[in-house]
């Protein structure tokens, strides 16, 4: 579930008032409990993590300043920066650090638990260093700790407010939070202890939730609004002939495809789809990335065919973007017995899915598919997801800086979102190999397996990652596009 | 003068509210119009120029021009041609939505206005209650409820509208009840259906109509709204609403997406308001 | 009168009751999960389970019926999923909003509606009254969330004079205010007066035609003293009252309306609730709503019979 935002920096007698907007409700403001994209938006100005992510995805210090792996790679040591104080005025030490991971771990509610179960304890060595100790090794356990589980909170208010804490969120990141109005904005203020604060240009920031891709541009345009986040691909033409504003992109973490039922429920064996891989094989050469991405995406967007883009380090380089081929298909498909196939698409209700859908109903029609396409509203589809209620989903996930934050939760065989239902012996301890091995060049040779034979057997058909896209003011300097969609407010200035 | 007099006795009052009706220009023009739409939708095989799911990755969003009258849509499609066929879906949303409520709400409605008593207040408590919730968010709700799709779009919406066929039904049949011609009837023991049946519904079918004709209007207006939320008609298959609805993200680069669905949907639903007013005046002995 | 009221007032209860039920009904009955749907990207089992125990998703629909009418009978109406905040206090903040957007509405509904009711009825049958009539109806028949985007363009983006979207609080920037209001009032008033004005233009024939005003005439008062001062006095009364049933169709169109011009108020808050199964949220605000809207039946019946000798029977 990937939804935009919309930032607005607004001048103000020369304090400067950058007042953002979302176009989705940033859901609970607090780092355990917190679930949507939209939030993490708000939080990279409130809270500061662990560590943070560069352009390049590399893991950087920001409220630790450097780390350790133990020799059994079974625990990892880090050093945490001095004089820095939560908005309350509390310390951050390695008592915070080991009350907030214990948090994220056992708190009612957390959605963090998952990416932090390999967790076992976490050791306050002194104040300004913490060991935490894991049941087995865990590759993915430093790009964890640059999003939502590596923020650290008040260990004061948060036992003080206990599960109402988001209404009141108090961090240690450049930004306090000041009010939240529901539907409407949340406003923060410029933290003076700050332990970055020369990197910090505004007074206050605002963010507010606008929904319509068009009213948002309408704002830019008409200059209420000086940054925005997400901008339509089709906007990218005009905005770029226009010497106002720059654009800026990046290449996304997420991905767009679809899942296919291969044994989730019986009705993986009921349809051709999911019963037959050589159907699925004529299913993806009938359609053409490259045109999916110009018409669908305006060409924002970088075709792909694996969990992590051809652009990432961790691409399996032997199971590289085939190229349509509708005769083979055809063939494919005659070989299958089924020359005529006919599956439903459970396609959500959003503008992207929809366009996708029709997109690739026309082309698969060409190799001879009888594609149906049955819009659900969202949250419907995540139930019959979840039962294997459905042939095939147009599905996108947001993406996480790690590649295993894509693969392992779809497809390994107890994931949480694996609805395909697949369940593969010899991928599960590939993926269970790259998680485990902190050798790069290892993980690298595991991706490259799985990625074969993920080729081979099709339970998500992936379609593309598309491009971040912010439009802001020419006056507006210091932005970093960061894969990972969040705008970092340090650096950012008003000129 | 005896010539008008004969004239006035031999003219059925049908006659005479079709007369009156052909006197006001706007249910004229109204009338003509919504016959217009409901042509293009019957003739639509024959007179659209392209398929309307015909995808064409070369001519995404087309300006109107010699190829495509109206232009192309996002994925290169015909807009005419969806306007055309799309004429189906907006007409049979409006048409069969209040189909809908008028058969649930005209028999209910005369129950309750016919049997009185308990059976009369539960049914106007319901009644009630349904009217005090605003009517988007009940068809919302419903659609929901049962997937988006044109079929479920027009179930929500004729559910929804159907208390006010009841209250309407029920306020013609208590007005009816207290009528001379009524009391005769049960006097010579007529049998309460038949009464029902032969003696009052012809005599408010008039004030139905009218509204009916009205909640047509309503109801198209309706299936946008409900499109525009995602949970009308789907696509690829084309309906002025979701048309409407995918047009919003373009309409900077591509206004003729959204320009001609947005003006089917005016004049349509203005016809058929005129048409409607222009019927009331027509049916209502009172004005002239 | 008191028999009356007593009567009226008998009638509030049961229909609230079964709002209750029809609310209650059509959102416990909606398909999907709220807790997968609740439960974030990672759908960590864990949490959906804590989920479902939380907001007693397991129980039976009547067992969790009880819970919610039994804290309604309170004052309690529930929390909210997404936002962790009570509904009450949801409303208390939206109320404001939609109370100023819908007040405006009606403000520049009344104005087009009876004046364009007023001309139409006056010159029935020439050039004005179809001219009149069609500028009512149009805004009856344009969907209003298409209108509002036309409005944003035009005047916000090619003109500048307006903003495109966001609320002030008129307690922080009155004027700013006004600026974000006037669009999407206009939007939502233009729907209600086409209502409004079928209403007078009845309810003005019918005055015109009757025995008072055919003695003003003949006592040769001026055309434009009978119809303003006798005739309009007269027709405006139930064209008033019925203005305030219209409260239920400017919710309804403050749904999509309030979507364009992101203004936070009922609207948006119901709609997004029903996409995110927040349940108490949509069952809350609705049932706030029908109290209000049968509050001014109520009233409104009430002004009617006070004003009408007739119909005390």
């Amino acid at each position: 579930m990937v939804r935009g935002n919309r930032y607005r920096v607004r001048d103000n007698n020369q304090r400067a008032n950058p007042a953002h907007r979302s176009r989705r409700r940033p859901d609970i403001l607090d780092p355990s409990m917190a679930r949507t994209f939209v939030g993490r938006i708000v939080f990279a100005g409130l809270c500061d993590k662990l560590f943070d992510l560069d352009e390049k995805l590399n893991v950087v210090p920001q409220l630790a300043t450097s780390y350790q792996w133990s020799a059994d790679n079974k625990s990892l040591t880090i050093k945490l920066r001095e004089g820095v104080t939560f908005h309350d005025g509390e310390k951050m030490d390695a008592q915070a650090v080991k009350y907030n991971l214990e948090r994220h771990k056992n708190m009612k509610g957390s959605n963090r638990r998952g990416e932090l179960a390999v967790v076992s304890s976490v050791d306050a060595v002194d104040p300004t260093t913490v060991r935490i100790n894991l049941e087995a090794p865990f590759a993915p356990l430093l790009a964890v700790l640059t999003d939502r589980s590596g923020m650290m909170v008040s260990p004061k208010a948060a036992e003080a407010a206990g599960e109402k804490f988001g209404a009141k969120p108090v961090c240690s990141g450049p930004f306090r939070f000041v009010e939240r109005i529901a539907q409407d904005r949340i406003v923060l203020e410029r933290f003076a202890d700050y332990w970055n604060k020369g990197q910090i240009h505004f007074e206050r920031i605002v963010y507010q939730p606008i929904v319509d891709a068009t009213v948002r541009l309408a704002n830019l345009r008409s200059g209420q609004l000086d940054f925005i986040e997400r901008v339509a691909p089709s906007d990218i033409p005009n905005l770029r002939n226009d010497s106002r504003f720059r654009i800026a992109k990046i290449v996304e973490i997420g991905y767009q495809g679809i899942t296919i039922n291969v044994g989730k429920s019986d009705l993986a064996q009921k349809n051709p789809l999911g019963r037959d891989p050589r159907v699925r094989e004529a299913f993806e050469l009938s359609l053409d990335r490259d045109a999916i991405v110009k018409v669908a995406m305006e060409g924002e967007a970088q075709a792909g065919n694996q969990w992590v883009a051809p652009s990432n380090r961790f691409y399996g380089k032997s199971a590289p973007l085939p190229k349509r081929n509708v005769e083979r298909a055809k063939q494919l498909l005659k070989e299958a017995g089924v020359p005529n196939p006919s599956f439903t698409l459970m396609t959500p209700t959003t503008s992207d899915a929809q366009r996708i859908a029709q997109i690739v109903q026309a082309m698969a029609k060409e190799a001879g598919f009888d594609i149906k396409i049955q819009s659900t509203e969202f949250a419907t589809s995540l139930n019959l997801a979840d039962k294997g209620q459905f042939e095939a989903y147009v599905l996108a996930w947001s993406g996480r800086a790690d590649p295993d934050g894509n693969l392992h939760t779809m497809l390994a065989c107890k994931g949480p979102t694996n609805y395909a239902g697949y369940c593969k012996e010899d991928v599960e301890k590939l993926i269970h190999e790259s998680r485990t091995s902190l050798d790069p060049a290892r993980r690298a040779a595991a991706y490259d397996k799985i990625a074969q034979q993920v080729q081979k057997d099709r339970p998500i058909v992936y379609l593309f990652h598309r491009h971040w896209l912010w439009a802001h003011t020419a006056k507006l300097s210091g932005l970093r596009t960061v894969p990972d969609g969040m705008v970092r407010v340090q650096g950012l200035k008003m000129n | 003068m005896a010539a008008v007099v004969f004239e006035t006795i031999h003219t059925s009052p049908g006659r005479r509210a079709v007369r009156r009706l052909a006197r006001r220009g706007g249910a004229v023009f109204g009338f003509a119009v919504v016959v217009f739409f409901i042509l293009i939708a019957l003739l639509a095989p024959w007179l659209a120029p392209y398929d309307p799911l015909a995808t064409s990755w070369s001519a995404v969003r087309a300006a109107p021009g010699a190829a495509h009258w109206f232009g192309a849509d996002e994925l290169g499609r015909d807009v005419l041609s969806r306007i055309i066929w799309g004429a189906r879906a907006s007409i049979l949303a409006g048409v069969v939505s209040v189909s809908i409520s008028l058969a649930l709400g005209v028999p209910i409605g005369m129950l309750a206005g016919y049997l009185g008593r308990w059976a009369d207040a539960l049914i106007s408590r319901i009644t009630d209650a349904m009217l005090a919730c605003p009517f988007l968010i009940l068809a919302i709700a419903l659609a929901a409820f049962l997937g988006p799709s044109l079929t479920n779009a027009m179930i929500a919406i004729g559910i929804s509208a159907t208390p006010i066929f009841i209250r309407l039904t029920r306020a013609q049949v208590l007005a009816a009840k207290a009528e001379d011609y009524v009391e005769a009837a049960r006097a010579l023991g007529n049998p309460h259906l038949r009464i029902a049946l032969r003696h009052i519904l012809p005599n408010i079918v008039a004030p139905l109509i009218v509204q009916a004709t009205l909640a047509i209007a309503a109801a198209v207006i309706a299936e946008a709204s409900l499109s525009f939320l995602g949970l009308g008609q789907q696509p690829p298959a084309p309906s002025w609403g979701s048309m409407l609805n995918t047009a919003r993200n373009y309409v900077d680069q591509a206004p003729w997406m959204a320009i001609w669905p947005g003006l089917s949907i005016f004049l349509l639903v203005l016809s058929f308001n005129l048409l409607g007013d222009g019927l009331r005046d027509a049916l209502d002995p009172r004005h002239k | 009168m008191l028999k009356f009221l007593l009567r009226r007032l008998a009638t509030v209860i049961p229909t609230l009751f079964f709002v209750s039920i029809l609310i209650f009904g059509l959102q416990q009955l909606l398909p999907g999960d709220p807790a997968i749907a609740l439960a974030g990207e990672e759908r960590d089992p864990e949490t959906i389970r804590y989920l479902r125990e939380k907001f007693h998703l397991d129980e039976p629909l009547h067992v969790r019926y009880w819970y919610w009418a039994s804290g309604v009978v309170r004052g309690d109406l529930g929390d909210s999923v997404r936002i962790q905040k009570p509904v009450t206090e949801l409303i208390m903040e939206k109320l404001p909003v939609t109370i100023q957007l819908a007040t405006m509405a009606m403000i520049i509904a009344l104005v087009i509606g009876i004046t364009a009711g007023v001309i139409s009825a006056v010159k029935k049958d020439t050039w004005w009254d179809y001219g009149a009539n069609i500028f009512a109806l149009w805004g009856l028949s344009t969907p209003n969330f298409w209108l509002g985007i036309l409005l944003i363009l035009l005047f916000a983006v090619q003109l500048g004079w307006l903003p495109a979207s966001g609320y002030v609080s008129p307690f922080d920037d009155l004027k700013a205010n006004l600026a974000a209001m006037i669009m999407p009032a206009f939007v939502l008033g233009n729907a209600i007066a086409a209502v409004l004005m079928r209403h007078t233009r009845s309810a003005m024939l019918q005055v015109l035609s009757s025995d008072y005003v055919r003695t003003a005439r003949a006592k040769g008062l001026d055309e434009r003293v009978v119809v303003l001062k006798h005739a309009l006095r007269n027709a405006l009364i139930p064209v008033i009252t019925l203005g305030a049933l219209e409260f239920g169709t400017l919710l309804s169109g403050a749904v999509l309306t309030e979507q364009v011009f992101t203004i936070p108020g009922f609207g948006k808050l119901i709609v997004d609730a029903v996409f995110n199964r927040d349940y108490s949220v949509v069952q809350g605000v609705v049932l706030f709503t029908a109290t209000v809207y049968i509050t001014l039946n109520l009233l409104a019946d009430i002004a009617y019979f006070l004003v009408n000798p007739r119909l005390r029977h």
